[in-house]
């Protein structure tokens, strides 16, 4: 089941560059929420706070607070018990290559600890299966390697594996933009199914995209955050100009 | 016109490589015919019993009898004692360099490491002797024949600190920074996403350096121990000064040993005959061929890695 998320106050940095200014907003559990905005507005920085990975660059900083469900992330635990429950698919497809797909899916279970061949089986089949990916590589799952799919079926790879660990909330960094209409038509129905299991964040350049998957949208801009909405009223009524602008292509 | 000159001196100079292969290839068969026709395959691993000791004798330029294998397996035994060492060494300073050590600290220490590689090897054979020897006399020997002298591998016949150990050490020490450049070569080259992807699923520092970088890197960390072992088997000067130069084989790592390099320097200048001076050739023959086999893999390997080949299961 997902959690919701409380974002208060985040502010994040590279060195000295401020990338991410006084961000406040309620994640609704259970749905999926878009962020879009222009390039280099901070989408990903957001989205790697959330999980904890921002600090994992050497030059970061994050300050305020992040609770996901009744968890205060920066407080209460450690960054690997975090990112054990918020799950991450990478804008390029990252599948261990020197794994077989099996291993792949099974990587984050393992670091968990589970040995047991029986249960590994069964949540590597239902992970593949809910990452639509199940049908396509049953017959090679330990003959294949992770790098030997497609893009898109890499894709949906990194996401049985992000899955696999059963997490809470799902962070996806513009997770169908190096694939193809088909393959990213696939992802976004996979969204459409997950909801219900998982909290779903999705940074996106596509508009439609944002549109058709998500019930609410946040629209980025310089650090901040613009305009935070149900996805209707942003893409059909926003309240701020810039919104506005951004949404009908003035600009970005 | 001189243009033309210029590129046919070029291709000359080129081509030059191939034929200094090509002309020691053809003077060491030449001129280990004698001792080819006089031993054959027998050569790499007949002994004859010594009438007077009674032991099997391998190496006798006085009856002329004449056998590698002592070289070889003093060779392959001090090589991989070297490997053994420096392997675990290597990497491990490689993923610090890589993974962990602060930005300002990196340039000094690779530059440091491979300042090592540049040390030519009869001054760590100086220094193995005047420090590494009696070191190894006084204090390591002694502890490793009272913890491991029931294998028959750390026998305490040998009070000189000399022999296959102290080799293997000296060995270690100077195939480190190759290894562990190159490493550090490969393991730069893992992409940053593989990373990612390992942090994000919860692992920690440890798990992601095993998943991620040591296993998208071990192919190429395979080429640089190859590598490795390629000098280690042809270093001869620092070798020679600590191995013992007794052509035997021996149970014993703490014994006097010799390698193949070793002797070729030790003997070749006073060699008693045209046999014995043609046995040694045959010895340098089989060196050459074997250490450039083993750099040419290690070569291929490291190349396929770091051209961005990423390594696959199938
Ligand atoms: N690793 C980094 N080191 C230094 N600065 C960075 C780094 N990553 C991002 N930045 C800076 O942080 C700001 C926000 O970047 P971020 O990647 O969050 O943007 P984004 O909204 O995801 O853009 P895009 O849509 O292009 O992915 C940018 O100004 C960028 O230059
Ligand atoms: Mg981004």
């Amino acid at each position: 089941m997902g959690v919701g998320i409380e974002v208060i106050n985040l502010n994040a940095w590279y060195g000295t560059n401020h990338t991410l200014q006084d961000i406040n907003l309620h994640i609704p559990a259970n749905q999926a929420t878009a962020l879009i905005g222009p390039s280099g507005c901070g989408k990903s920085t957001f989205v790697r706070c959330l999980n904890r990975m921002h600090e994992t660059n050497p030059i970061a900083r994050v300050t305020g607070t992040v609770r996901i469900g009744d968890l205060d992330i920066y407080e209460d635990a450690k960054p690997v018990q975090i990112r054990r429950r918020v799950g991450m698919v990478f804008q390029r497809p990252n599948p261990f290559p020197t794994m077989s797909i099996y291993d792949n899916v099974a990587s984050g279970l393992k670091l968990n600890g589970y040995t047991n061949r029986r249960v590994l089986d069964e949540i590597v089949e239902r992970s593949l299966k809910n990452s639509a990916l199940w049908e396509e590589v049953k017959d090679d799952l330990k003959k294949k390697s992770g790098a030997s799919l497609s893009g898109g079926q890499q894709q949906r790879l990194c996401i049985a594996r992000a899955l696999a660990v059963d997490p809470e909330v799902l962070l996806m960094d513009e997770p169908a933009s190096a694939l193809d209409p088909v393959s990213t038509s696939k992802i976004e129905d996979l969204i459409f199914e997950l909801k219900s299991q998982y909290t779903i964040v999705i940074v996106t350049h596509n508009m439609q995209q944002a549109a058709r998957v998500a019930e609410k949208t946040g629209f980025f801009l310089n650090g901040r955050m613009v305009e935070f909405d149900s996805t209707h009223k942003i893409f059909t009524n926003p309240s701020d100009k810039r919104t506005e602008d951004y949404i009908t292509g003035r600009f970005g | 016109m001189a243009d033309k000159g210029f590129e046919w001196l070029m291709v000359l100079c080129a081509l030059s490589i191939f034929a200094i292969v090509v002309l020691i290839a053809s003077e060491l068969v030449k001129g280990s015919n004698l001792s080819w026709n006089q031993f054959g395959f027998d050569f790499f691993y007949k002994s004859v019993i010594d009438s007077y000791t009674k032991l099997p004798n391998y190496w006798d330029p006085v009856n002329g009898h004449f056998s590698a294998l002592p070289f070889v397996y003093g060779t392959l035994v001090s090589s991989f004692l070297g490997l053994l060492m420096a392997v675990p060494l290597a990497v491990g300073l490689a993923v610090f360099l890589t993974e962990m050590c602060p930005p300002v600290l990196r340039g000094p220490l690779a530059f440091i490491t491979e300042l090592l590689a540049a040390i030519p090897s009869v001054i760590y054979g100086l220094w193995a002797v005047f420090v590494l020897v009696p070191l190894l006399r006084e204090y390591v020997n002694p502890m490793l024949i009272k913890l491991f002298g029931w294998t028959g591998f750390f026998g305490d016949d040998n009070p000189s600190g000399l022999g296959y150990f102290a080799a293997g050490v000296i060995l270690a020490i100077m195939i480190l920074p190759i290894i562990s450049s190159l490493t550090r070569e490969v393991m730069t080259a893992v992409p940053n996403s593989q990373r990612e992807a390992a942090l994000a699923l919860g692992a920690t520092r440890w798990e992601m350096i095993w998943i991620s970088v040591i296993r998208n890197a071990r192919i190429g960390i395979v080429g640089a121990i190859i590598l490795g072992l390629g000098r280690a088997l042809g270093e001869t000067m620092a070798v020679t000064m600590v191995i013992g130069n007794s052509p035997g084989i021996y149970r014993s790592l703490l014994a006097n040993g010799t390698t193949m390099a070793s002797v070729i320097a030790n003997e070749y200048a006073e060699a008693s005959n045209d046999l014995h001076r043609s046995a040694l050739t045959e010895i340098g023959l089989a060196l050459f061929f074997v250490t450039i086999i083993v750099n040419a893999a290690a070569r291929l390997l490291v190349w396929a890695v770091t051209r961005g080949a990423p390594a696959r299961v199938q």
